[in-house]
């Protein structure tokens, strides 16, 4: 007999979930963890339903959604991006809010070198947009974009494309993509870097937490496989993700 | 008397799988409608054409105009048909009449090839080669334009290859009797080739077109995803597809059931679109 948890939702945590499923599985033969990618949408609407043991999710419950239990596994930042060929230090969030706004339109208002912005934004209903709402108070309708973009691949793309584009994306995926040689640049935000380091003291200020919510009762299998997540065990995983564990 | 039963089978099992296929269309159709019910017969769905922008996600102001949409997936589908018909129905026409037996051979390859390419490798060559080219002299590069060259090149295939198919179907002896009478080449090919493959070159650049109309992934990449009537063609748009694929996985309650509704218009427009055609063929093509 086969014992199985079944975990779906975002996309932004299932990769740290799928790596840390397959040690605990390796640990524990006759268990089978099966992690399913949908939107931190499915991943609430799942773990009410019941449809899934655990869902994936990449933002702060809303309201109407306080009734799952969640489980906060790491906290990641979601960092602004621009062109590698930007010689701009930073943002504030002020002028984040004029470039979004396009009450800046040109990047001299922001002091850096003279050339158009083009305003990258996410489509509605993402994860990473909420995050980026809760962090400037705009509505989405104030938001004047240029380019829409789905997930952070497309955002990443976008700006790699355009030198005078901005965007914001996680920054787990933005690091990696820079690594792999991509020319894009992260933006320091109120004057502190976007890096790990920054985001685990708390001083970045744009985050958000990945959490792993459930409707009910967990049984004691998906109980001992949520406390693996948050053990010292799985540390390497997330880090390796470039994520920030939480300090238990 | 087993010849009849034989002939029966085949029948039952023809006659379902035609049956199978309406089936599938009408259940589709029906789908759509009842995830749109609740815009619908509620009157909500009016603000598909009243509301002048789409702004699900507004917590402020929610809209939901559709007609920007609608005008982007027609914009970028001409498009893409005026690129693409006129290289296509070219090219096929060199092939067939032109090339030599062994450069046509490895034109039919090289389109066949084109044809299989996913369409989501052609959005990311889009995202990485047309749109930063654009970028250079309009920005921001994602466009109008780029959604249509990236959809040319898919749908060029498929005009080609069927208009090839319709011109090498014509019969030897038409070809030879134009020859006969003195036709010069492009007299043969104008006046005799053409008209006789017109029905077959007509339907390789209406299935060119439905495809052009409903393909989702590479126009995402490419095509900006903005929401607006565009003023020239480097602007972006958002055809009515961007929007389902964008929002369908993330949207929930009153937004998913707009964009179920957004969905059934937009069948309801392709199907328009071939009605017009078969009235069409039944009297001229």
């Amino acid at each position: 007999m086969v014992e199985s948890v079944v975990i779906t939702g975002s996309t932004t945590v299932a990769p740290v979930v799928a790596d840390a499923a397959k040690r605990f599985e390796e640990n524990n033969p006759g268990i089978r963890i099966d992690v399913q990618t949908g939107g931190s949408s499915r991943g609430i609407s799942d773990a009410k339903s019941g449809l899934a043991d655990l869902g994936m999710v990449s933002r702060h419950l809303n309201t109407g959604e306080e009734d799952l239990s969640a489980t906060c596994i790491a906290i990641d930042g979601v960092g602004l991006i621009v062109h590698r060929q930007n010689e701009l230090k930073g943002l504030t969030r002020e002028q984040v809010i004029q470039l979004y706004k396009k009450e800046i339109t040109n990047w001299s208002g922001v002091g850096g070198t003279t050339g158009p912005v083009t305003v990258t934004n996410k489509a509605d209903g993402r994860g990473t947009l909420e995050v980026f709402l809760a962090y400037t108070g705009l509505d989405s309708a104030d938001i004047k974009a240029d380019v829409i973009v789905g997930g952070n691949q497309q955002a990443i793309k976008t700006v790699a494309g355009n030198p005078g584009a901005i965007g914001y994306v996680s920054i787990g995926a933005a690091l990696s993509e820079i690594e792999n040689g991509t020319p894009i640049r992260l933006l320091e935000s109120d004057g502190i870097p976007a890096v790990p380091a920054m985001v685990a003291q708390g001083k970045f200020p744009i985050t958000r937490p990945l959490l792993l919510v459930s409707g009910g009762q967990n049984s004691p299998l998906v109980a001992e496989f949520l406390s693996y997540l948050q053990s010292e065990e799985t540390r390497d995983i997330i880090e390796s993700h470039l994520y920030v564990p939480v300090a238990k | 008397m087993s010849r009849l039963r034989s002939d029966r089978v085949l029948s039952f099992v023809l006659n379902a799988a035609a049956l199978l296929c309406g089936a599938l269309v009408l259940g589709i159709v029906l789908f759509l409608s009842i995830e749109a019910a609740p815009t619908i017969f509620s009157g909500k769905i009016s603000a598909f054409f009243t509301d002048e922008k789409w702004q699900p996600g507004s917590e402020r102001d929610p809209q939901f105009g559709i007609f920007s949409m609608l005008l982007a997936s027609v914009l970028i589908t001409l498009l893409a048909a005026i690129l693409a018909v006129p290289v296509g129905i070219c090219g096929a026409i060199f092939r067939v009449f032109y090339a030599p037996e062994s450069l046509a051979k490895w034109q039919d390859r090289f389109l066949e090839l084109l044809a299989g390419i996913p369409s989501v490798i052609f959005g990311f060559w889009g995202l990485s080669v047309i749109v930063p080219f654009i970028n250079r002299y309009h920005p921001p590069g994602q466009s109008l334009l780029a959604a249509g060259i990236v959809l040319a090149l898919m749908i060029l295939p498929t005009i080609a290859l069927t208009t090839k198919s319709a011109l090498t179907a014509i019969s030897p002896s038409l070809m030879a009797g134009a020859a006969a009478l003195g036709l010069s080449r492009p007299a043969q090919i104008l006046q005799v080739a053409i008209p006789t493959a017109r029905k077959g070159i007509a339907a390789g650049c209406a299935l060119g077109l439905g495809r052009a109309i409903g393909e989702t992934m590479a126009v995402v990449m490419v095509c900006g995803n903005i929401a607006q009537i565009p003023h020239s063609v480097f602007d972006p748009v958002r055809p009515v597809t961007s929007t389902i694929a964008l929002e369908m996985g993330y949207a929930t309650a009153e937004h998913k059931s707009y964009l179920y509704a957004a969905g059934l218009v937009l069948v309801l427009m392709t199907a328009l679109f071939l009605l017009v055609r078969i009235r069409k063929g039944a009297s001229q093509w």
